[in-house]
């Protein structure tokens, strides 16, 4: 743990080119923080959906910051089609990594075991499989003799995560709350990058009913306070998503031009969303 | 007769396929299929659990995102929804895109669950109101989830029936095909053949499907109304007639 900082000084620490694991939407999606690591023109990323992706997907796909993507989904929900994704990935701007959701959090579950991959029932005869070189049809090897194809999913080990929780405190202790992937994507990542709502007075750990959706500062590398850090989009029992901004940005989103200028006004001119 | 809409009848026709059924898991920007999944537990007398994704007054995980995942590999999921940009006669669903993948003409959003939930859940009801032959297609362009698997593949779940804007289908998973079961009220057979881009069984005692009686409806506009107005205010309000 390297302490509070700024937001700035936050996305500072995710160099170019890394692999960036970050939360699907409604669970602590950092966009304060997305907004301030496009303005620093960030390159070369290699993104981990966990397990899906939307509007910060959307963007930094649409800003020519993305290398690769691993997903199981790409969208904008009820808003409609995430455009930019669509649109990299028809014109092949980007390298995809088809998924499955309880792929990706297998993966991730495989590095936070220290374990080489794990394996998954289903997924055979998709072609999400015949499209993963990685991903590898293995027989059960403790049925003996009956055939058992399994498929066994490589572990998926992201040099950060970023992500925003409603508070932490001085110790650096993080209040997750319910978001139990925001857990596995800490444990899981080389560096761990938090946005918070606000800093709690006190130690986390001393209350047993917060301790139990706490994580660690052992996990966690850096803290920046970042109030409504989740907007546009909302963070549960603390505010709903901006729905006007959302459907302005959807239809931002469906041309090159038009996202242009979206990025101009809301996020390379000023830091209000 | 009482008067009822399209959505009401597909919200009962769905109820009926989900009788039984402990704990229904519903995704996300589904309100026909969460309306049907509501109005089952309601038929239930509350014995049936719904789960509806986006709904925190409906959803008890708190474990993660890989919590329904892990729950319908232990077999405690019981029913699921699946659309699909394209569903073919072997029950394929295609959610990635249209055309030669990965740059596809239309791209879609993924996958998502699909291709473990469908080895998982034993009553995977495929919904799609839009029923042309640009959507039912002989072959999908990708497979997000296969429809069938060989006997050595370990599979508990998969299609369990397919319910369009015009009729509802089974699926027999021995011989991986469908069969019409009945056919809504303002459609005919021939319609859905031609409507239909792959070949299907057409069951001997072939029926029209059932409207929804009186106090369904009530349930529906009512009780199953005021529950779903929570995750989907305007389907509620503009559909099911719902004061919010």
């Amino acid at each position: 743990m390297t302490g509070w900082t700024s937001v700035d000084e936050l996305v500072a620490q995710i160099p170019d080119g890394s692999r960036l694991a970050l939360i699907r939407d409604g669970c602590g999606v950092a966009m304060t923080a997305t907004r301030a690591l496009l303005r620093r023109g960030v390159q070369g990323l290699e993104l981990v959906n966990v397990p899906t992706g939307g509007m910060q997907t959307d963007l930094l796909i649409g800003a020519g910051c993305v290398a690769e993507l691993e997903t199981s989904g790409v969208s904008l929900g009820e808003y409609g089609a995430a455009g930019r994704f669509a649109d990299a990935v028809q014109r092949g701007a980007i390298t995809l990594k088809e998924a499955t959701c309880p792929a990706i959090h297998a993966g991730l579950q495989a590095t936070e075991k220290g374990a080489p991959f794990l394996p998954l029932r289903g997924i055979l005869g998709s072609d999400i499989l015949r499209f993963r070189s990685d991903w590898r049809v293995i027989d059960n090897p403790l049925t003996d003799g009956a055939a058992d194809p399994i498929v066994a999913i490589p572990a998926i080990a992201p040099d950060v995560a970023l992500f925003h929780c409603p508070m932490a405190d001085d110790a650096g202790n993080v209040w997750v709350g319910r978001e139990r992937d925001l857990v596995t994507m800490a444990h899981a990542a080389q560096t761990t990058l938090v946005t918070v709502e606000r800093r709690y007075a006190g130690n986390l750990y001393d209350d047993a009913t917060l301790a139990a959706g706490t994580l660690s500062s052992f996990y966690v590398t850096a803290i920046a306070e970042a109030a409504e850090g989740c907007k546009p989009l909302g963070l549960p029992n603390h505010y709903d998503e901006d729905e006007g901004h959302l459907r302005a940005y959807a239809e931002a989103s469906r041309s090159d031009a038009t996202f242009a200028a979206y990025l101009d006004q809301h996020v390379m001119r000023t830091e209000v969303a | 007769m009482t008067a009822f809409k399209k959505e009401e009848l597909l919200i009962a026709a769905m109820a009926r396929l989900l009788r039984g059924t402990r704990h229904i898991a519903v995704g996300v920007s589904s309100p026909i299929p969460a309306s049907a999944a509501l109005l089952t537990r309601r038929l239930s007398g509350g014995s049936t659990r719904v789960s509806i994704l986006g709904d925190p007054s409906n959803t008890f995980w708190s474990d993660g995102g890989k919590e329904l995942f892990d729950c319908a590999a232990q077999g405690r999921v019981d029913a699921f929804f699946f659309s699909g940009a394209q569903i073919d006669g072997s029950a394929n669903i295609n959610l990635v895109g249209i055309g030669d993948y990965p740059q596809s003409k239309v791209r879609f959003g993924g996958s998502y669950g699909s291709a473990f939930l469908y080895y998982m859940i034993p009553r995977i009801i495929l919904f799609r109101p839009d029923h042309n032959a640009r959507v039912l297609v002989p072959k999908v362009d990708f497979i997000s989830a296969a429809g069938t698997s060989p006997p050595e593949v370990w599979r508990r779940g998969g299609p369990h029936a397919l319910v369009t804007g015009k009729g509802v289908f089974s699926f027999d998973r021995a011989v991986g095909r469908f069969t019409l079961e009945s056919v809504h009220p303002g459609s005919t057979m021939e319609e859905i053949k031609d409507a239909t881009g792959f070949s299907f069984d057409v069951a001997p005692d072939l029926k029209e499907t059932e409207p929804p009686d009186a106090e369904t409806l009530d349930l529906i506009r009512g009780a199953v109304g005021g529950e779903i107005a929570a995750t989907y205010p305007k389907f509620a309000r503009e559909t099911l007639g719902v004061a919010t």
